[in-house]
């Protein structure tokens, strides 16, 4: 089977991250990283074509750096990778994203089919978990998301799913959409072989045109939402930090009485 | 029913309410509070609504109840409800849809902007009109430590708010909402569910007589320090009429269930108090409780880096803290 895998390049989660004057996410520390969460993306494909067989191509939109994400998606295993690159990207929001990523599946399905899209499930940096989604919308595939499990057989998926008050198993026919959680796997770490073989692949660098993507339909010209204003959090004054002499959990209850926090 | 909304003057706001048994949520009741402010408040119903339950919808503000019979599983999917909003839009007019930001919600807002030409925010703390009528929302970002204010700039909006964010308050004078039972294959223009995905089984998982951890005014956290033993975490929680919630390492030793992990890939929590025990701090589990109104910690490693953002911090030995504070407010709570 022909495997899709979407990745993210994001600030790394230990860095400083901070926002540009124009409310964008800082990019510019060089400190990015694939988002620690799509590594579970491309375990699932991995794992997957070694039972059944096939190919992963890993799939990212981004600037020159990005590249870094779909060179380690390679590292860990799989076979291709395309990296949507154009300057009229930049400032997109997830709807622009999505349209450009579906696109590409379509190019890739196109010229030899895909049976299978996965996504983390969440970007680590703006944590939103609706590209799946949109991008089943986009390309009319059923979406079957927040796999803790996921299994294919007999050209179906089947994926189940802790949602916050129910678990699901739900069930759709390949073609389809479907995200990992970071409690269905453990990614592998590269190997010696891996990262040698990722040096001799090529990436695939798609352009806006190369998709027939009109420029206006993405980045900030597309967008929807504006940030009006972005303001790191003050530092917390008046903090207490005290050492426990046998009355900690007192002086503890006497500051939430303080405050009104009993309720 | 298009002319509805300005007969009773202004822009209708489409609410998705959270129910449980039959009762709306708590996060139900913020959202409608916060519509409120946006418009004129209609309230959508997943299934048959009780007279109760409509009742407790107007006195927060709903005037019209939508109940959409879900006669499927497959009917309350994310890409199925959406469609049903799609068609409510359409019937009603609405300029902004409130929905509670869960998973599920924010996948069926996604979609309901992508099929309505919206402009979408997720995890919103607060929402509310600017000068010019648009929808103004603000958000944190990267574990709290950033606040993002931000504006719809196209003529409809579908928002996503955080429980806990928005204080419910009923109205001064409730009416009765006029309740409308709505045909879901007729709103969603006979695109009925996606035919493709099959619910093979759905558990509702049983819930605990505390209160629900994403909406907790209280939450009292467990990490590795607690070594396998949650029952003083418990015992404080109860003692404080709040949840328990775990870190990751927590729950990956099995000490306690999964859906109680609060972090970056668990559940998001903002309650006005959050006590983390033998929690170190780490970035994932930040991500998921640093929009907390006052963080207290409790940890017998003063180097944890919990200390460096938590308003309150003890370097202590959770056995012997945690009892004691339970006991000093159950003996305060005794003498009212």
């Amino acid at each position: 089977m022909r495997i899709v895998v979407c990745v993210k390049h994001v600030p790394d989660l230990q860095a400083e991250r901070s926002f540009t004057a124009g409310g964008r996410v800082d990019r510019s520390q060089g400190d990015g990283t694939l988002s620690e969460l799509d590594e579970h993306a491309v375990e699932a494909a991995l794992v997957l074509t070694e039972t059944l067989g096939g190919e992963v191509t890993v799939v990212t939109v981004g600037p020159a750096d990005a590249e870094d994400a779909v060179r380690r998606g390679l590292q860990m295993g799989a076979q291709h990778a395309v990296h949507v690159i154009d300057d009229a990207i930049a400032g997109s929001d997830v709807f622009g994203t999505a349209l450009v990523l579906a696109a590409a599946i379509r190019r890739l399905g196109a010229e030899g089919g895909v049976d299978l899209v996965i996504t983390g499930m969440a970007a680590l940096d703006g944590l939103m978990s609706v590209l799946p989604s949109l991008l089943a919308a986009h390309l009319d595939l059923p979406q079957a998301t927040l796999a803790a499990e996921l299994t294919v057989a007999d050209g179906v998926v089947r994926v189940r799913r802790d949602l916050d008050h129910v678990t699901e198993v739900l069930e759709a026919p390949l073609p389809a959409v479907v995200s990992v959680t970071d409690q269905a796997n453990e990614p592998r770490y590269p190997n010696f072989k891996g990262i040698m073989a990722a040096r001799k692949t090529p990436v695939t660098a798609w352009s806006l045109a190369d998709l027939g993507i009109d420029p206006a339909a993405v980045g900030d010209a597309g967008a929807r939402t504006r940030v009006l204003e972005a303001t790191p959090r003050p530092v917390r004054e008046d903090r207490v930090l005290i050492t426990d002499d046998g009355e900690a959990g007192l002086r503890l209850v006497a500051y939430l009485a303080e405050n009104r926090l009993l309720g | 029913m298009s002319d509805m909304g300005s007969a009773s003057g202004g822009d209708v706001v489409l609410v998705l309410v959270e129910q449980h048994d039959g009762t709306p949520r708590g996060s139900a009741l913020e959202l409608l509070t916060a519509a409120r402010a946006l418009g004129t408040v209609h309230a959508v119903w997943l299934g048959a609504v009780s007279d109760a339950a409509a009742a407790r919808l107007g006195e927060f503000g709903a005037v019209v109840v939508h109940a959409v019979p879900v006669p499927t599983p497959e009917a309350s999917l994310p890409p199925a409800v959406a469609a049903v909003l799609a068609g409510l839009i359409d019937e009603t007019g609405a300029s902004t849809v409130l929905v509670a930001s869960t998973f599920e919600n924010k996948e069926l807002a996604a979609r309901l902007a992508l099929a309505t030409g919206a402009g979408l925010v997720v995890d919103v703390s607060a929402v509310q009109r600017g000068p010019d009528g648009r929808v103004v929302t603000t958000q944190q970002a990267f574990a709290a430590s950033w606040t993002l204010r931000g504006e719809v700039t196209v003529a409809r909006a579908v928002v996503a708010l955080k429980p806990n964010a928005v204080h419910a308050d009923p109205v001064a004078t409730p009416v009765l909402p006029l309740v409308i039972t709505r045909d879901a294959a007729a709103l969603s223009d006979g695109a009925a569910a996606d035919a493709r995905v099959r619910v093979v089984e759905r558990t509702a998982r049983p819930e605990s007589s505390r209160p629900d951890l994403g909406e907790a005014q209280v939450v009292v956290v467990g990490g590795r320090g607690v070594e396998g033993d949650f029952s003083p975490v418990e015992d404080l929680a109860d003692a404080l009429g709040g949840a328990v919630g775990a870190t990751r390492v927590a729950t990956d030793e099995g000490w306690i269930s999964h859906e109680t992990q609060v972090g970056q890939t668990g559940v998001t929590i903002s309650p006005r108090l959050y006590i983390g025990a033998g929690v170190s701090g780490a970035v994932h589990h930040r991500g998921g409780m640093q929009a907390s109104e006052v963080i207290v910690a409790v940890n017998n490693d003063v180097d944890a880096p919990i200390f460096e953002f938590a308003d309150f911090g003890v370097v202590g030995d959770l056995f012997t803290v945690l009892p004691q504070a339970a006991a000093e407010i159950r003996r305060l709570k005794a003498q009212g």
